[in-house]
């Protein structure tokens, strides 16, 4: 019972004064948001030996028990260390593993951005292939909605322009009275795109961000008053 | 297999070989397009270009490398303009793995200007718990950063001794990937009123326009579109341009291969009616 | 003469130098605002400072300012200490003192009256939610409605069992202080009890540490609870990196090797959401998807068979357990909700009438703002 009720009224003690301290610049008051922050910065940085802890061991063991793929786990390791040594090297060597001259510098232009700007750019390949399975007009919404993206992605870059100017020009053929600079300035396809970003796009936004807002709160206030319990241990 | 069942069933693998060259060719030809200034890019340069100049601007570099082809390009537009106005730039980053991306523009675009490190531009560096140092730089910049990335002291650079907090940061930039910039939002614009215009991935733009129409941020440079406009208004054309008919090329093939999916869905949904 | 000359050419002081405490902060700050003496040639102005307010006034920065406003929070400033200020205007050669401003001490609040408005509604909010607690502890029934994304996890972990294959959780790059992975906790222990249950394995790779740890502890008292601490590896539940796409990479490999037959996308997401989910879609996983990312739930609705949007993932506990006390707040929740709307409404009604009739009745628009204002962010 103890076990489970001094942490619920540490909960309820830290955050009441959190919410107090919120509305009272006063001393100690005033800068306890911040203390906490900080407090929360120094203990999540060391949590990472946790995580170092748990990663190497994993992948020790699988080298040792000789595990499927043992390899690509001692590759694992050693790179880890390397990048550790290479930065500290560095560090000690440069006074900032960042310095532009450093090695770990190299490491970091030649190894991690063209590795972590790949994985990012695959997100364009499986976006084409989920939208070409899940964009399909299935009833009305499916259809707006497949208008609305289509629009949305000529209106986002220069060949929206281009269809645009094409069909000013179309239009200028049928009717030569129609002013071509007019009709090119309308850029019809961007108009709707800002149009669909500023409005109907940032309305449901809104809508689910008030959502989230008072979900939010509501959770906030079960985990306070210690209705919410499921993420403490029982 | 009739042939609109497989415009509806392409198989990714070929989807993926298609996509590859129609991005492929057009970096290779690099034909020129035109691009268009939307209104909240223009509002973004619009907020720089009031500035006076000397005024302080802060560069919060929010991404990693994963986004630098979006987000790079607008840095280092943002970087000429602030330069070619002689405003002063504050670089810092809530990424740790980030900030060397600020690094390296620096030293591409200060020796463009003549700009010297210590009198026209200062890199701070990168403190953990970013949340604390939004709030903190409230009051004083110096209870987070006392020294510049390398250990030097930010009072023995000229015009940081007048940078405390907000009140002397004219404008702020963020130019994020994730929720750094809404943490700049709530922290640094809510709280202290400080002027905002964010710069993000073309997935996160979406989110930002909520900030926009509501005035909490000045402008919006959204993905590589974005990043080209900037380019575009400061009249140095870089790898946003140079990725737009790309960009163009591949929008293309995904509304193509939308309206082929569709057809072949909806003729195999006739048969089998 | 050239006395003349020189009174006449003579730099015009900075004017209306005001100097007050800096309001609703803890102190240690004063304002000085002052008036530029336009359109003389100004290079900037310099603020000096002192205790008395004839002499040994002292420069409070280094350089020229080039604004008429200045915060002055130089750690030597006492509370309580009476100050007196001056402004000098400099020009290329000459320069120009002010008015000595002054006294003035900077004094810490007890109230920070810029937050009055958050902290009326705040009282309102909370007491709408506690008045729906208490009516829900006297025992008046209370419904919610199905969330087919909650209900589907039984038939994924049904399915994921009859083909023999592990399943996968994920918090995606969420911390332990990010709302959205507290209410996906409870739901890994109802995951990590039924894979208990059919004793399937339960894949569990993380991006923080201290979420981790989270993870494990709950797993293991889900096994416990169904009667099969046996089956509890801590191997299941590791650390990845924290690092975005190096996350991303690595448990898109671990869906290749392992092919799970359920994947939970429950957590924090950025722009990895869809290289993950489609992954997962590669290998015909059934995937379920809850995340509070707005920008993400698109990709997540496109590649997955279920998706909770918004808050539904917040409702998940009080789905799984609807004690009465945990469904109040949600109750509480939906009348706020609605509350909002009608005021939103009402005001959208109210400032349009009043745009429309500026002219002929201005103060409908002044007071249309002045309720707007009120709403404005805190300072």
């Amino acid at each position: 019972m103890l076990q489970r009720n001094i942490p619920l009224f540490i909960v309820l003690f830290t955050a009441l004064l959190l919410i107090v301290a919120f509305f009272i610049p006063h001393k100690p008051f005033g800068n306890l948001e911040s203390r906490f922050l900080n407090w929360y910065a120094i203990i999540s940085g060391f949590t990472f030996l946790l995580g170092l802890d748990s990663l190497t061991r994993h992948h020790l063991l699988k080298v040792i028990r000789r595990e499927k793929g043992w390899f690509y786990s001692l590759l694992l390791v050693l790179s880890l260390f390397a990048t550790l040594g290479l930065g500290l090297y560095s560090w000690v060597k440069f006074s900032s593993p960042f310095a532009l001259r450093a090695p770990f510098m190299w490491l970091y232009k030649y190894m991690i951005i063209p590795l972590q700007a790949t994985m990012f750019a695959t997100l364009a390949f499986f976006i084409f292939s989920a939208a070409y399975r899940a964009f399909r007009i299935r009833n009305l919404a499916a259809t707006l909605l497949l208008i609305a993206a289509c629009l949305v992605m000529l209106g986002n870059v220069p060949l929206g322009s281009s269809i645009w100017q094409s069909i000013s020009r179309f239009v200028h053929l049928l009717f030569p009275n129609a002013d071509l600079n007019a009709l090119y300035r309308i850029e019809l396809f961007a108009q709707i795109k800002d149009w669909l970003m500023a409005i109907p796009q940032a309305a449901a936004g809104r809508g689910i961000g008030i959502g989230l807002a008072l979900g939010g709160i509501a959770m906030s206030l079960r985990i306070i008053l210690g209705i919410e319990r499921t993420y403490l241990s029982s | 297999m009739k042939l609109w069942e497989r415009l509806a069933t392409i198989d990714r693998r070929i989807i993926y070989a298609i996509l590859t060259l129609i991005v492929i060719l057009p970096l290779i030809i690099k034909p020129k397009i035109a691009v268009r200034i939307s209104e909240p890019v223009r509002a973004a340069y619009n907020a720089i270009e009031q500035l006076p100049p000397n005024s302080v601007v802060m560069i919060s570099i929010d991404f990693d490398p994963s986004s630098a082809p979006e987000v790079q390009p607008m840095l280092i537009a943002l970087l000429r303009h602030c330069f070619r106005k002689n405003i002063r730039v504050i670089l810092t980053g809530q990424l740790a793995l980030g900030l060397p991306l600020g690094e390296i523009a620096l030293n591409q675009v200060a020796p463009e200007y003549q700009k010297v490190y210590g009198k026209d531009y200062v890199n701070i560096g990168y403190r953990p718990g970013y949340a604390a140092m939004m709030v903190g730089i409230g009051r004083e910049i110096r209870d987070f950063f006392k020294t510049d990335y390398r250990g030097i002291p930010l009072d023995s650079f000229e015009f940081m001794r007048n940078v405390h907090n907000y009140h002397d940061i004219a404008l702020l930039v963020s130019l994020a990937h994730g929720a750094v910039a809404d943490a700049w939002i709530q922290y640094a614009g809510a709280r202290f009123k400080e002027k905002i215009i964010v710069g993000c991935t073309g997935v996160n733009a979406p989110g930002m326009f909520q900030y926009y129409s509501a005035h909490q941020i000045e402008g919006i440079i959204g993905g590589l579109q974005g990043a080209s406009e900037y380019e575009t208004l400061v009249e140095k054309p870089g790898s946003a341009t140079l990725g737009m008919p790309a960009q163009s090329a591949a929008h293309g093939l995904l509304i193509l291969l939308l309206i082929i999916g569709n057809i072949g869905f909806l003729l195999s949904r006739k048969k089998k009616r | 003469m050239l006395h003349l000359f020189l009174t006449l050419f003579a730099l015009t002081p900075p004017a209306s130098v005001l100097v007050k405490d800096n309001p609703n902060d803890q102190g240690q700050a004063i304002v000085i605002t002052w008036t530029h003496p336009a359109p003389e040639s100004i290079l900037g102005f310099r603020i000096f400072r002192s205790t008395s307010p004839t002499e040994n006034f002292s420069p409070v920065d280094a350089e020229l300012l080039n604004r008429t406003d200045y915060l002055d929070t130089d750690t030597l400033l006492r509370d309580g200490v009476a100050y007196y200020y001056l402004v000098r205007a400099y020009s290329a050669t000459d320069s120009a003192d002010s008015d000595i401003a002054g006294p003035v001490t900077s004094r810490a609040q007890w109230f920070n009256t810029g937050r009055l408005n958050v902290l009326i509604l705040t009282l309102i909010i909370s007491a709408l939610f506690l008045y729906y607690i208490i009516r829900a502890r006297r025992g008046i029934r209370m419904f919610i409605r199905k969330i087919s994304g909650l209900d589907a996890i039984d038939d994924a972990l049904g399915r994921a069992t009859e083909m023999g294959k592990p399943i996968l959780f994920s918090f995606g790059l969420g911390y332990i202080t990010d709302m959205v992975v507290i209410a996906a906790l409870p739901l890994l222990r109802r995951i990590g009890k039924k894979s208990a249950e059919y004793a399937v394995r339960l894949i569990v790779p993380n991006s923080d540490p201290i979420v981790m740890t989270a993870a494990q502890e709950t797993v293991k008292e889900a096994y416990t609870e169904a009667g099969r601490p046996d089956l509890y590896n801590p191997d299941n539940i590791t650390f990845l990196t924290s690092d975005q796409f190096g996350y991303a990479a690595g448990v898109d490999g671990i869906i290749l090797r392992e092919r799970p037959g359920a994947i939970f996308w429950l957590g924090y997401f950025y722009a990895e959401s869809l290289i993950l989910a489609e992954t997962g879609h590669t290998v015909g996983a059934i995937q379920l998807a809850g995340t509070t990312e707005t920008t993400q739930l698109p990709f997540f609705v496109a590649a997955c068979d279920y998706t909770m949007i918004g808050e539904e993932i917040y409702a998940a506990s009080c789905y799984l357990k609807p004690e009465p006390v945990m469904l109040g707040t949600i109750k509480g929740e939906d009348f706020i909700k609605m509350v909002l709307i009608v005021i939103i409404s009402a005001l959208v009604f109210f400032g349009t009438i009043a745009a429309l009739f500026n002219k002929q009745v201005p103060t409908l628009q002044q007071v249309f703002e002045a309720i707007v204002n009120w709403f404005a962010p805190p300072s």
